[in-house]
């Protein structure tokens, strides 16, 4: 990628008015939040690397996709394999190979190597799936989230089957988070300004035509989904290392459409619509999550049952959608104003 | 034969659960392009319409305490409600929206019947009889088949033939097939988009309604996510019927039905545990080999 090019550059100030946004957030939580708070702003920013990941794929491809959630799986596995103090591996995993068994690596390196691993199993994954298109594609993805839940579900040796694997370091803290939430915008808002990234967009807005100029969708399409998976898996690794226990069943339909509402809700065609709609989902939780423990009004607390938070989740998600189908964002970028002498001679579009 | 005469019951009656499903998701889609998540919750929702709300473990029956032949309308009635309020209160705001946003929006629905079901149920799993009579078992050509799966699958068959009787042999049908195949095309000819799309939702709800009462009477429990599973592989068996063909889906429900059972016989026991894997594998495969669906006699991509 041609990473110092103009075009790099022009509209750089998009991811950097993202992860800015983030850094407000993070400086005031860190000081004055207590610890749940501070968790949940932590876990709201793996959840970023994840939707930023799957937005990389399908914003940029049109394809919604099911099975993304499965490479989070593979990741924080892998991270788990690598990281677990081998005296704990004995006991919980005993099938690995002796090098596995043996390894206890650090934190980064093994952030890294379960998004690598998670992008080569994306490979030969996204060489038969991408053909497909529509539907049936959507379909296909999960299909391979199925496939590999019901693996790492059943894969005694190397997984445990259903029960957690304990004893992943936890490392992730809200700092750390928001450092790889920010890296992870950085690779999307550069892939999607790469001849990559706009020879997909084409292919998803006018196949025929781009077929005609020479883009070979299959190809360009396999390129954003193993980059998407590569961010996907180190999310994984990121939420074993904030968990400290993984188990497959975490990694299954829940995160899947928590995920996918996270994309849509904020807007599927923008980099700004999927950080804004993780944020918008994470307050909005986190205000219903308040409102059920109850409000003291004097001597009595006022609380919502069990259960009515998702209620109002659920319905606010629908007012959102039916308000603004095109998502909180839609399809425009947060950018900087331009100068006023540059704005006057070209006029702002609406925003 | 009558060791083969268990296995192919047991593929058939599982296919009709899945094929029931799936026409279900296929009525909807075919008129508005919609994959209704919710679909699985309607499904709980009418399983619970037969309990009294409480949060105990044992609860008296509401719906359930009445006559059979009124258990099965009041339930399939239900399903038929709950399902054209959701089109009245908010698939019809979404008409344009595309097909993602109302996913998501029917995915959010779900939640919203799942948790009002958990906040007046709670989340155990609650154990129902209704109609404990029908668990024991007939003799037939030497095997002993539970009379249950042997009702199933004729209910089955007949809601099947009483649907096809509907699309082909009324006015209604017709236009309901004219809106499957090309929607606008058939609004300009005619057809009331609104009264079609609501018939529509009303008898996928009361097929949820119908798959309700035969799994309740199966697994003599009610769980607040019974539905999902069914739903999951609904939605699978719709697309590689053919995305709108409805004998596609009702055929792949039927087909999928047969594929787990088979491989359940099949696979070597070591490997068994993976069965859904290779289920999936194979549903891969489908897609790549036929991505219109195995039963689509037209394309659906536009000609070049």
């Amino acid at each position: 990628m041609t990473a110092r090019s103009p075009v790099f550059l022009r509209n750089l100030s998009t991811p950097l008015l993202l992860i800015g946004a983030g850094l407000l957030l993070v400086v005031p939580v860190d000081l004055f939040a207590s610890g749940v708070t501070t968790r949940t702003f932590t876990e709201m920013f793996v959840q970023m690397v994840l939707v930023v990941g799957l937005y990389l794929f399908v914003g940029n491809s049109g394809v919604i996709s099911f099975g993304h959630v499965g490479f989070m799986c593979i990741g924080a596995y892998a991270t788990a394999w690598l990281t677990v103090p081998p005296m704990m591996k004995q006991f919980t995993i005993k099938g690995l190979p002796e090098f596995l068994a043996q390894a206890q690596l650090p934190f980064l390196p093994s952030v890294l190597l379960a998004g690598l691993l998670a992008a080569a199993v994306a490979v030969p994954v996204g060489l038969v799936l991408m053909r497909l298109s529509g539907i049936a594609a959507s379909i296909a993805t999960f299909a391979f989230l199925a496939i590999v839940n019901t693996v790492y579900s059943n894969w005694d040796a190397w997984t445990a089957g259903t029960s957690s694997i304990v004893g992943i370091p936890t490392r992730t803290g809200i700092w750390t988070a928001w450092l790889f939430a920010a890296a992870a915008i950085l690779v999307a808002y550069a892939y999607s300004v790469s001849r990559f990234g706009l020879a997909l967009r084409s292919a998803r807005d006018e196949p025929v035509a781009a077929a005609a100029s020479g883009v070979d969708m299959v190809f360009q399409r396999t390129i954003a989904f193993v980059a998407s998976a590569f961010l996907c898996g180190i999310a994984g690794a990121l939420y074993g290392h904030f968990l400290g226990v993984v188990n497959p069943d975490a990694f299954y339909l829940g995160v899947t459409f928590t995920s996918l509402a996270m994309l849509i809700l904020g807007g599927m065609g923008s980099l700004s619509g999927a950080v804004t709609g993780v944020v918008f989902v994470t307050l909005l939780i986190s205000l219903f999550r308040a409102l059920e423990k109850g409000v003291s009004l004097g001597a009595a607390t006022y609380g919502l049952p069990a259960g009515s938070q998702e209620i109002a989740i659920g319905i606010a998600m629908m007012i959102v959608l039916i308000r603004k189908p095109a998502g909180l964002v839609g399809n425009r970028e947060f950018k900087w104003k331009r100068s006023p002498a540059k704005a006057e001679r070209r006029p702002e579009p609406a925003t | 034969m009558a060791g083969l005469l268990q296995p192919l019951f047991d593929a058939v009656s599982l296919g009709s659960i899945y094929a029931l499903a799936a026409l279900g998701i296929a009525l909807i889609f075919g008129v508005m392009r919609l994959i209704n998540f919710a679909h699985g919750d309607y499904i709980a929702f009418c399983v619970f319409a037969l309990l009294i709300p409480s949060t105990e473990v044992v609860t008296g029956m509401l719906l359930g305490a009445l006559p059979s032949w009124l258990i099965v309308l009041s339930v399939l009635g239900v399903g038929a409600l709950l399902s054209i309020l959701s089109e009245v209160l908010v698939f019809r705001r979404l008409r344009s929206a595309n097909p993602a946003v109302m996913m998501i929006a029917s995915f959010a629905l779900g939640i919203v019947i799942q948790n009002v079901l958990l906040v007046s149920y709670s989340s155990r799993p609650k154990s129902v009889s209704l109609w404990p009579e029908l668990s024991l078992p007939v003799e037939m050509l030497g095997a002993r088949i539970p009379l249950l799966q042997l009702l199933t699958v004729l209910v089955t068959v007949a809601l099947l033939l009483g649907l096809v009787a509907f699309l082909k042999r009324t006015r209604f049908g017709l236009e309901m097939r004219a809106a499957a195949e090309n929607f606008t095309m058939a609004r300009m000819l005619g057809v009331r988009a609104n009264r079609i799309i609501l018939i529509a939702f009303g008898m996928s709800g009361a097929l949820a309604g119908a798959i309700a009462l035969v799994l309740v009477s199966q697994t003599g429990t009610a769980d607040i996510r019974m539905g999902l599973p069914v739903m999951l592989v609904a939605f699978v068996a719709t697309v590689i019927g053919g995305m709108g063909s409805l004998q596609g889906a009702v055929l792949a429900g039927f087909l999928l039905g047969a594929a787990s059972v088979m491989l359940q016989l099949l696979l070597p026991l070591d490997i068994r545990p993976f069965r859904d894997a290779f289920l999936y594998l194979a549903v891969i495969a489908c897609l790549i080999w036929r991505p219109d669906g195995l039963f689509r006699a037209g394309l659906s991509s536009e000609r070049v």
